[in-house]
């Protein structure tokens, strides 16, 4: 028997001798999992990198099920997708997976930006792991946005519609880039039908390429830890640095822990509220498109809520330029700021275990408008909301433009030697 | 014998290989450029889409005092708002909180920059892209006279756009610190007996 077993695994090796040959399986394994060295403090905020690559696979796998039975036309589009969740066997959870998929691949993102916030993963060396991360980021917020508009609900129509109309403000070529866009003078059946190719085409394409783009600029570099040091500089007499563990077996574990824990959540919700008392499906987009009514309450889905009360907190007209455009401008800023964070962040740590005071207290105040301004987006336009919208803006942007300041001022922390935590 | 060796290429050498390499990218990017042109026109709203435009026929008659209607024109809603005098009225009352109170930056036909923002022969009558001008909601019609919680305690009635919070009186004249900074647009139309036509002016009778 031993004998026997013997010869299949020479056999094995044999076969994997061939195909190494003619296509680095072995090595590339071996530089992306079993020799790969993470630093081996990896905590709970570690989980989201690979989660958010999970949902991108259920996104996918979901989309394509879903694109078996959806109809890319605006007078069958609503119906099509009734026909889905009525009578396509399963059609639901199809369904229901991949719009709740899409809540949960914001939450995640989310979580997974907060996690390089706060250990400095914005950092040199991985300035262009940051900014990768920032086009994807961008690339799903627009794969998010085409998506919503396929149902052909009302709250569907007319999201798409204010949307696009913010390219009306670009001086001279707005409103034939608008109609380009729409491919009609108003949101109509053509708009629809490219929508659909570029969601589940085009932007799918971009998205798994930027993916491998943002892992490869990531393991060139090495990832970061919650000390924020670098591990290399420690190394045995092999070159492996003493405080990193290889990330496959032990992080694909630690990960597949992290997955289960996903699963029940999402899951939950899947199975138990999957309209999320209108925030992940709304109440709005029940109803068909309807060109001549726009729902009383237009509100996008909660993850672009933010950006949204940017776009309608001002009101004023600064230097002769109308209100409405700056709208627009401040917007579009709120997202290009995270591209700059790598240069905006003057502090000596990375890690928030050792930055200083004014540093923390940035951020909490920066959570507190980020999340004010995702509620207030959510709510009716009021004076008190729209004063409350303009502090918040004015909070979120001076995060970003008073970080070359409160990160110099203050005292950091010693940072350790070697990464720190509990020996397990 | 073949002689295999390569001798060192000269600086005239090199500068030719140079230009040849930047005339051979350049025609490259000429031709990318003229390949990709038909795909970015295809993109462009088709000859059916540029057909669907046609003017629309409705019976205002129909349409009584403090009513409104609202039509599909291009795809879009027309308000058809037939005033009452003291709408009218409170037209004049709130012109120092607009923004454009003489439609100059506005778009209307001529015909309907007044006021009323109506053909003088029927100034009643309201006429207007139901659109707001800030990101092309439609906006909803506040038409009681009165406070009213998102117009304000002196409202004279007026539009409310709920997306972004912008505010229109009832000529459809944006007010002063709201998103939008124009008018909402008159579009053309003229009547015939009991009929008005939307989108044509061409036989209007002044």
């Amino acid at each position: 028997m031993a004998i026997h077993r013997h010869d299949n695994h020479k056999s094995a090796n044999a076969f994997m001798e061939w195909v190494d040959r003619r296509l680095p399986v072995t090595k590339v394994w071996n530089e992306h999992l079993a020799e790969y060295y993470a630093a081996k403090n990896f905590n709970f905020w570690y989980y989201f990198g690979s989660l958010s690559l999970l949902i991108l696979v259920i996104q996918i796998l979901t989309g394509i099920f879903l694109t078996m039975h959806y109809k890319p036309d605006a007078a069958l589009a609503f119906a099509s997708v009734e026909y889905i969740m009525r009578d396509v066997p399963y059609g639901w959870l199809v369904r229901y997976l991949h719009s709740t998929g899409a809540s949960a691949f914001f939450v995640v993102v989310y979580l997974h930006m907060f996690r390089g916030l706060i250990y400095g993963s914005h950092r040199e060396p991985r300035e262009l792991v940051w900014l990768i991360g920032c086009v994807i980021f961008v690339a799903l917020m627009a794969e998010a946005f085409m998506g919503y508009l396929l149902p052909w609900g009302n709250m569907s129509y007319w999201g798409a519609q204010v949307i696009i109309s913010l390219f009306d403000v670009i001086p001279y070529f707005g409103p034939l880039l608008t109609e380009w866009i729409r491919g009609d003078f108003v949101i109509s059946d053509a708009t629809l039908n490219r929508f659909f190719a570029f969601h589940v085409i085009m932007l799918p394409l971009i998205l798994v390429a930027l993916v491998f783009l943002h892992l490869v600029a990531l393991h060139q570099v090495g990832s970061n830890n919650p000390d924020g040091i670098d591990i290399f500089e420690h190394v045995d007499e092999n070159g492996k640095p003493l405080d990193g563990v290889a990330f496959h077996p032990y992080y694909t574990v630690k990960d597949i822990v992290g997955v289960c824990g996903f699963l029940i959540i999402y899951l939950g919700v899947v199975f138990f509220a999957p309209e999320f008392g209108g925030i992940f499906l709304e109440k709005d987009n029940f109803a068909p498109a309807n060109p001549l009514q726009t729902p009383p309450d237009i509100v996008p889905l909660w993850y672009f809520t933010p950006y949204y009360s940017i776009l309608r907190a001002n009101t004023f007209n600064f230097f002769w330029i109308d209100a409405k455009v700056w709208g627009v401008v401040f917007m579009a800023l709120s997202l290009i700021v995270f591209f700059l964070l790598p240069w905006l962040d003057r502090s000596p740590v990375k890690s928030i275990r050792y930055r200083s005071q004014p540093f923390k207290i940035a951020l909490v105040i920066f959570l507190a408008a980020f999340f004010l301004l995702g509620w207030l987006g959510m709510n009716p336009v009021t004076p008190t909301n729209t004063l409350l919208a303009q502090i918040g803006t004015v909070a979120y942007f001076g995060f970003f433009f008073l970080m070359p300041w409160f990160t110099s001022i203050g005292k950091t922390k010693p940072v350790p030697d070697r990464v720190t935590g509990d020996e397990h | 014998m073949t002689d295999n060796s390569v001798s060192e290429p000269t600086v005239e050498d090199q500068k030719r290989r140079r230009f040849l390499t930047g005339i051979t990218a350049g025609f490259g990017a000429v031709g990318g450029a003229i390949a990709v042109t038909p795909f970015a026109l295809s993109m462009m709203p088709s000859e059916r889409a540029k057909n669907a435009g046609a003017p629309v026929q409705y019976d205002y008659s129909k349409i009584q005092p403090g009513a409104m209607v609202k039509v599909e024109w291009r795809g879009k809603p027309v308000v058809l708002l037939n005033r009452t005098e003291e709408m009218m009225l409170g037209l004049e009352e709130i012109e120092s909180n607009l923004a454009d109170p003489t439609s100059l930056v506005s778009v209307q036909p001529p015909y309907a920059q007044n006021d009323a923002r109506a053909d003088v022969s029927k100034p009643e009558m309201l006429v207007m892209l139901g659109v707001c001008t800030h990101l092309g909601c439609s906006p909803v019609e506040k038409l009681a006279i009165g406070p009213d919680p998102e117009m304000g305690d002196d409202s004279q009635g007026g539009f409310f756009c709920p997306c972004h919070g912008s505010k229109f009186d009832l000529s459809g004249r944006v007010y002063l610190n709201v998103p939008a900074t124009s008018n909402m647009e008159i579009p053309p139309y003229q009547y015939e007996g009991d009929i008005i036509t939307i989108g044509k002016d061409t036989e209007r009778v002044a």
